[in-house]
């Protein structure tokens, strides 16, 4: 049985109280104008999502389910110590394992899992980033499957991104409903913009005096995300770069302005570690700055995610969160990973085989919820073609339990009607750790469904913590 | 500001004049072929359009016939044709798109909505968009967005690079307008009074949305040297060469004041403008109108690229 997390039973959870009456008042016509005009809303903002390689509608929107996800005050500060801890504990391991690699020889975690990891960085080794960050915003994913049980489905440390969906679909709610804004209690979310700003100028590098310059470095407005690249930029006042605008120049960035060149302090970069730097990654890419891990690796810049961080989140690596929290803060972990088993391990992939039907299956470097196999939904001959990859490529695969997922009202062409959510919440940290509080809920819009990928017919709701 | 950022908006600018310069034009167009048909001059119209606009060459390439249904969908629809309406728009949307960050919601959300609505239209059965709405329609939008600019953007770099925008585009298309009627106003002309005339002066004239504008500046009889005065030289006229040239040296002067810096491409407007406010009607008819209008044509051409040389490379002007 799924938890639903407005319903008790007959009765309704506290956090949802002020929803329900709310809901049985709405008539029909009314909810079906202010989806539309939410719709509207949306595109006339401009928030779009492109969805690679399906082609067709570059400005799709991702659909909004006006009906909030809701978190008491009490279950969020408990929410909120779990992720400021995974946040440290990953942020340690990052830089153990460009430093001396601690925890690989006490035997914790396995040598070839870091180094031989693509995403491992040998051009960053032995280099400490401003404030040992490494990862300055980390998107945790999350998944509930009971009043105190919650998961964590994957770790971002590189560019999780989304955040502009948790700002936007607030603003939409406040203005669609703006009593329920009276009414309730509800901790705001619009600081993100100015905290981000403020965290990545507290990792500004040593030779930066006076206030650091930051900008974001964009691959450009044909990215799906761009939208979100331009509206943080906005938000923060900061300059949104491409590769084009900038350049190197003696020991530092600079970026090509009307009134000639400007230092650059902090990027905080939208682009994949592989094309930032053509003389020190791929060389065919046109969307870096050529020189820039030169400076970076002196001290002229800061480059945040830091290079190299992406093998903290890899899923080979996820298995080892827990016992990293351990490892480096003597403490408990406080959020509880999936079971996950290692096909590349002979007893797990064993299991995995043998138990296809009721497992959800990963590729361990996938994302967006493509090449999965979820079990429990996959036909026979569905699941006949993935255990024949998982046979060629046991390495390339994990596999967790189909969880739980928690459900929550939802508008459905019937009316109302439970569905499927996760959660997103975006932590940062720079000289300070923060959480703003909400996050990102991303919705299965599909009856049954457990996948909330955007590009896999997923939607997105308000995510709201009640204020004592 | 990113020297990018400020080349988008400079030609997010040209964009949107470009598209007026287009609806103006067609409407124009238009209304001649409502008149009676004064020695071929009907068909002779959407010919000297198409001239003004440039794009003679490629749209007889393309549709061979000039008659209306083509030239509409030519200069209103065709996204093959780069000053087409529809590309003007879809140009300047992209470029927005791009320059979120430095513009408002309302400068934003105009120019989103424009293109939503064009969208909208391509997709509607072509009977149901009369000429008229769809000039009418463009002009209605490039107001609203210069609307929108003019009300809610800060007053700093970027609004004069807007400007700029707008302005080296208006003093280019004034002088190719001016340029491809120029004989009707040679002085040989002097009383321009006959039928076909007529038309041709009301051509240039509301070409430039000046017709009414010019009855009230100049009373009494029509002559080739006041209509050519007005569109060349007359400060009050705001799609004169000579305003536009003078809007162009504020907008660099301005800044050079907050830059503190002085560039080329400032000496040369003021030069420019200096030669415009000490020039008459008999000087431009002495080095011949044809010629003036070349040269202008030109210089504008060299000032846009002094504003690109020394805003947008990036190099320290």
């Amino acid at each position: 049985m799924y938890f639903n997390e407005m319903y008790d039973g007959d009765g309704v959870r506290p956090a949802y109280r002020a929803l329900d009456g709310w809901m049985r008042d709405m008539p029909e016509e009314l909810r079906t104008l202010k989806q539309s005009e939410a719709e509207a809303l949306f595109r006339r903002i401009g928030i779009t999502f492109a969805v690679y390689g399906e082609g067709g509608d570059p400005d799709r929107l991702i659909p909004f389910d006006m009906f909030p996800r809701v978190f008491t005050d009490t279950e969020w500060r408990r929410l909120e110590r779990g992720i400021i801890q995974r946040a440290r504990a990953l942020n340690a391991f990052l830089c153990d394992v460009y430093g001396r690699a601690e925890i690989i020889k006490a035997g914790i975690v396995p040598a070839h899992l870091v180094y031989c990891n693509e995403a491992y960085e040998h051009a960053v080794v032995g280099f400490r980033p401003p404030k040992d960050v490494y990862s300055h915003i980390v998107g945790i994913d999350l998944v509930r499957t009971g009043p105190d049980e919650f998961f964590v489905l994957e770790d971002n440390c590189r560019t999780p991104s989304g955040v502009s969906y948790m700002l936007e679909n607030r603003e939409i709610m406040m203005r669609m409903f703006p009593h329920l804004f009276q009414e309730n209690r509800i901790a705001p979310v619009e600081s993100y913009p100015r905290q981000l700003n403020r965290t990545l100028a507290s990792v500004a590098p040593e030779k930066c005096t006076g206030e650091p310059n930051v900008v974001i470095l964009t691959p450009g407005h044909f990215n799906s995300a761009y939208y979100e690249h331009s509206f943080l930029a906005d938000m923060m006042g900061v300059e949104l770069v491409e590769g084009q605008d900038l350049f190197v120049e003696g020991d530092f960035v600079w970026m090509k302005t009307t009134e000639g060149p400007r230092k650059v302090d902090v990027i905080y970069r939208r682009i994949d570690d592989a094309y930032i730097d053509p003389l020190c990654f791929r060389p065919d890419s046109m969307l870096g700055i050529p020189g820039l891990m030169n400076v970076y690796r002196s001290g002229g810049v800061t480059i945040c995610s830091a290079p190299g961080a992406g093998v903290a989140d890899d899923k080979a690596i996820y298995t080892f969160v827990p016992e990293m929290v351990r490892f480096y803060l003597g403490e408990e972990p406080l959020l509880n990973n999936v079971p996950t088993w290692q096909c590349a391990k002979p007893d797990d992939l064993k299991y995995v085989l043998s138990h296809l039907a009721e497992l959800v299956v990963k590729e361990v470097h996938g994302s967006g919820g493509y090449g999965m196999l979820v079990g429990p939904k996959a036909s026979e001959s569905q699941i006949a073609a993935f255990r024949a990859k998982i046979e060629a490529r046991p390495h390339n695969y994990i596999a967790q339990p189909t969880l739980a997922l928690s459900t929550c009202p939802t508008f459905v062409e019937e009316g109302v009607a439970p569905r499927h959510v996760d959660l997103r919440p975006y932590c940062l940290v720079g000289e300070d750790i923060v959480l703003v509080p909400g996050g990102l809920t991303r919705v299965a819009l599909v009856d049954g469904s457990l996948v909330v990928n955007s590009s896999q017919g997923g939607g997105v709701k308000d995510t709201w913590v009640l204020a004592e | 500001m990113l020297s990018r950022t400020a080349d988008n908006l400079f030609w997010i600018a040209r964009y949107l004049e470009r598209a007026e310069t287009s609806a103006r034009l067609l409407e124009v167009g238009a209304r001649n072929a409502l008149l009676p048909n004064t020695g071929g001059g009907f068909r002779n119209e959407w010919e000297s359009i198409l001239n003004a606009a440039g794009t003679r060459t490629a749209f007889v390439a393309k549709y061979g016939d000039m008659v209306q249904r083509n030239v509409e969908s030519h200069m209103f629809f065709d996204r093959e044709n780069t000053s087409s309406i529809a590309s003007c728009l879809h140009a300047a949307r992209e470029n927005a798109r791009i320059v979120r960050t430095a513009m408002t919601t309302q400068v934003w959300d105009a120019i989103n909505v424009a293109h939503q609505e064009m969208a909208e239209m391509a997709r509607t059965e072509r009977s149901q968009l009369p000429l008229r709405d769809l000039t009418d329609w463009t002009m209605r939008t490039t107001a609203l967005i210069r609307g929108a600019v003019e009300g809610t953007l800060l007053r700093n770099d970027g609004y004069h690079f807007i400007r700029l925008g707008s302005l080296i585009e208006r003093a280019d298309s004034t002088a190719r307008i001016l340029d491809v009627k120029y004989f009707v106003l040679l002085p040989g002309l002097s009383y321009v009074g006959s039928g076909l005339d007529n038309y041709q002066w009301q051509t240039v004239l509301r070409a430039l949305s000046s017709a009414r504008a010019f009855n009230w500046v100049y009373k009494g009889e029509l002559s080739s040297a006041k209509i050519a005065d007005f569109l060349i030289l007359n400060r009050q006229c705001p799609r004169s060469i000579r305003y536009s040239v003078e809007g162009i040296r504020e907008e660099l002067d301005a800044l050079g004041r907050g830059y503190g810096t002085t560039t080329e491409a400032q000496s040369y407007a003021r030069a420019l403008q200096g030669e415009l406010s000490e020039a008459t009607i008999a000087d431009i008819f002495d080095e011949g109108l044809h010629e003036f209008l070349t040269r202008m044509i030109r210089q504008v051409g060299v000032l846009s690229g002094h504003v690109y040389a020394n805003y947008m490379t990036g190099r320290a002007a």
